[in-house]
């Protein structure tokens, strides 16, 4: 009973966040920038941030989180950070050899009001940056927004300072994925290579931090859109962003640089929001869609028709990034299970929070909801009336655990199972295995609870 | 659009004189937005009739981060458009941070679109650029032009001179430049020749000598631009010949800042010492 102490009494806070969902922003822009082919990742601060972030990336994902950090000290803090970013462009150029360095502020170097573009333009004015060689970067606080955030800000960034455009379109799509799994961004890319359109992902961290294990260290994995890739983006015919928090910026800021028409979507978890997927990228890219994804789609069709009796009027908890907890909440409430607690840390917005609410207009009952909110009231909820499942993170396993709920892990981040990295929960093929995962849990339940009299063979 | 950021030492008279200046903009058509960056939050009081309006920083503490552009943003003589970033009280919090989140706001909210059809946007800062902070409406292309309030004597000039320093930093990476000198005249000795001479030590130009009225003041305590009180007073014209002369610059200078002596031979040449 590791969180005993949360009272079931639910009391109005204003300035007090327990066990909050969501983390800084700098995680969200550490991972965006991974996803960019031989890119370093440059932390504008003290070295403290970048070791957290690293560490809480390499916790995920399993994988070496290669960074760079500015060092700052008491100097720095005082002067200014823009000496020791020049002399880390310097050294990482010289020492590490990246194709780009994608630099992101943290709470120390807003708060002093570091001009990074300045710093970046002095760095390449005293010849710091070599030829054919980029730095570029977001401005991500932790005091604002969410990793989600910070993941959105370096995406748009990659817009602002590669995607350009001659006037003359090219045969392809940008995509967008979100901060999703690199395994939802391989399955997102496969849809759109199973359908026959070209495509730019960005950011593309597939390869990049689930890559195989060769015996070889390599600072720079083979994954990552390449810097040319975001160069051409500019040209492509259409951008579908995924997820309206972490990818529209960066699709917005695409159709008004570069006139590349974007079309915001959800996620695409469970069937309705995989079949906007699908069809949007079937109008953009004038295609078919072909019999493979027809008989994916069929087949999860049948499985949710199969299992509907055992899913149906289940009340769930859901705690997660803001994007996924919208495309989940969809899919449950269409199975006719009953998402009644919903939260998500990052501040998300009111246009967001009814979203949310439309989503489960036909739930019945008292559905709560909480944009940003913490797992602490999550939790309280949950004492004034059980749910059947959980959804959540890590960090949810507690909460599991103390009120015995069977539970799903998802989101960012799991540090203790595996499967996130290999196994995606985006298109059809991704709804199938968050049916098994719920079905699992759930089920799991029913056999360890029944009496020897209610155990039974066949469900 | 152009967008002037207005700089100068505390108390040279830089709201009063940006307000005044706007004024006569408004009133040639112009359609300007003036951003107060002071957490005084007294920089469009002549524009308003009073400290009418709620600053930006208060409003996103109050209500949180869905704010609206018609929140924290109100009209002005002659049509013009005013913002107060606002900050914190003396002696706490950072207010370099504030002015730094509230111009980030002001952009997310549309406020310098073009669908709003700004001809100027008029940043009026804090005495002196003390941080990070104060030199965000010259970061990133924010404000292109700059032009500092001066007088004789020789703390504003000395101010004046520092702030130079900062332009040419980032002169060097943006694309801001120095418009020129203001002399809000103090009634020093000399003063014109001497802040004449100053500006072509720095390279740049003194591209309007404001002499000292009480009419200014008493505008003031009538919560009114000069042009607004008494459209016929000789002030008035005095601040329409400044915004004229704003608005026909074509000077943009990186400025050549001063060693301290040779500012302190300069006063010595032309100041009270002559």
């Amino acid at each position: 009973m590791l969180l005993r102490h949360t009272t079931p009494d639910i009391k109005e806070r204003k300035a007090l966040m327990v066990n909050p969902a969501k983390t800084c922003q700098p995680i969200g822009a550490m991972y965006a920038s991974l996803g960019v082919h031989g890119c370093l990742p440059h932390s504008h601060g003290s070295q403290g941030c970048y070791a957290y972030h690293r560490s809480a990336l390499t916790r995920h994902y399993k994988e070496p989180v290669m960074a760079a950090t500015s060092a700052f000290t008491e100097g720095a803090s005082v002067f200014g950070g823009q000496a020791n970013l020049v002399q880390a462009i310097d050294n990482i150029f010289t020492v590490y050899e990246p194709d780009v360095i994608a630099v992101h502020t943290t709470c120390l170097s807003e708060t002093i009001g570091d001009d990074i573009p300045q710093i970046i333009n002095k760095a390449a004015s005293d010849g710091r940056i070599p030829d054919g060689k980029y730095v570029f970067h977001a401005n991500t606080p932790s005091y604002v927004g969410s990793h989600v955030t910070g993941f959105a800000n370096m995406t748009k960034a990659m817009v602002d300072y590669f995607a350009e455009t001659d006037g003359h379109k090219k045969k392809a799509l940008n995509l967008i994925p979100g901060y999703v799994e690199p395994a939802d961004m391989t399955e997102i890319r496969r849809l759109a290579s199973e359908m026959n359109i070209a495509s730019i992902m960005f950011p593309d961290t597939s390869r990049v931090l689930n890559g195989p294990l060769t015996g070889k260290f390599k600072m720079f994995p083979q994954g990552g859109v390449t810097i040319d890739q975001l160069k051409g983006s500019g040209s492509s015919t259409g951008t579908i962003a995924l997820g309206a928090i972490a990818s529209a910026p960066a699709g917005l800021a695409m159709d008004s640089k570069c006139k590349v028409p974007c079309q915001v979507l959800n996620l695409p978890i469970g069937l309705l929001d995989t079949d906007l997927f699908i069809d949007a990228m079937r109008r953009m890219a004038g295609v078919n869609v072909p019999e493979s994804i027809d008989l994916e789609r069929g087949q999860l069709v049948d499985a949710i028709s199969d299992w509907h009796p055992y899913l149906q009027g289940k009340r769930v908890g859901i705690v997660g990034d803001p994007d996924q907890l919208l495309a989940m909440t969809r899919f449950l409430a269409s199975l006719d299970m009953h998402p009644v607690y919903l939260v998500t840390g990052s501040p998300a917005g009111k246009k967001f929070e009814a979203q949310l609410r439309q989503a489960v207009a036909e739930v019945p009952g008292d559905v709560r909801i909480k944009v940003p909110g913490d797992m602490f009231l999550f939790h309280q909820w949950l004492k004034n009336e059980p749910v059947d499942l959980l959804i959540g993170n890590t960090y949810a396993k507690y909460i599991a655990r103390d009120e015995d709920i069977p539970f799903v892990r998802y989101g960012f981040p799991i540090f203790d199972r595996m499967g996130h990295s290999y196994f995606s929960s985006m298109g059809y093929r991704g709804a199938l295995r968050l049916l098994e995962k719920m079905l699992d849990a759930l089920l799991d339940r029913k056999d360890r609870d029944s009496s020897d009299i209610e155990f039974e063979l066949v469900l | 659009m152009r967008k002037v950021a207005i700089y100068g030492k505390g108390g040279i008279g830089k709201s009063t004189t940006t307000q005044n200046t706007v004024a006569g903009l408004a009133e040639m058509g112009k359609k300007v937005m003036v951003v107060g960056c002071d957490p005084k939050a007294d920089s469009t009081r002549l524009l308003l009739g009073g400290l009418a309006q709620r600053t930006v920083l208060d409003t996103l503490r109050e209500e949180g981060e869905d704010v609206e552009l018609a929140d924290v943003r109100k009209m002005g003589f002659g049509g013009s458009l005013c913002t107060e970033s606002g900050g914190p009280e003396p002696g706490v919090g950072c207010a370099g941070r504030g002015i730094i989140t509230s111009i980030n706001l002001l952009e997310q909210l549309g406020a310098y679109a073009d669908s709003e059809a700004l001809d100027y946007v008029f940043y009026d800062v804090l005495g002196d650029v003390v941080c990070g902070g104060f030199a965000m409406p010259i970061r990133e292309g924010k404000a292109q032009e700059i032009y500092i309030v001066v007088s004789g004597e020789m703390m504003a000039m000395y101010a004046a001179n520092n702030i130079c320093k900062g332009i040419v930093k980032f002169a060097e990476a943006g694309g801001v430049r120095l418009g020129g000198l203001i002399c809000n005249s103090r009634k020093v000795d000399n003063e014109q020749e001497m802040i004449q001479a100053l500006a072509d030590r720095l390279g740049t130009q003194m591209i309007h000598f404001v002499p000292r009225d009480n009419m200014v003041q008493r505008a003031e305590i009538n919560r009114k631009t000069v042009i607004d009180y008494d459209a016929g007073h000789n002030q008035a014209n005095e601040y329409r010949i400044l915004a004229q002369k704003i608005d026909n610059n074509e000077m943009k200078v990186i400025p050549k800042p001063l060693e301290i002596d040779e500012l302190e031979k300069l006063l010595i040449d032309y100041g009270i010492a002559a």
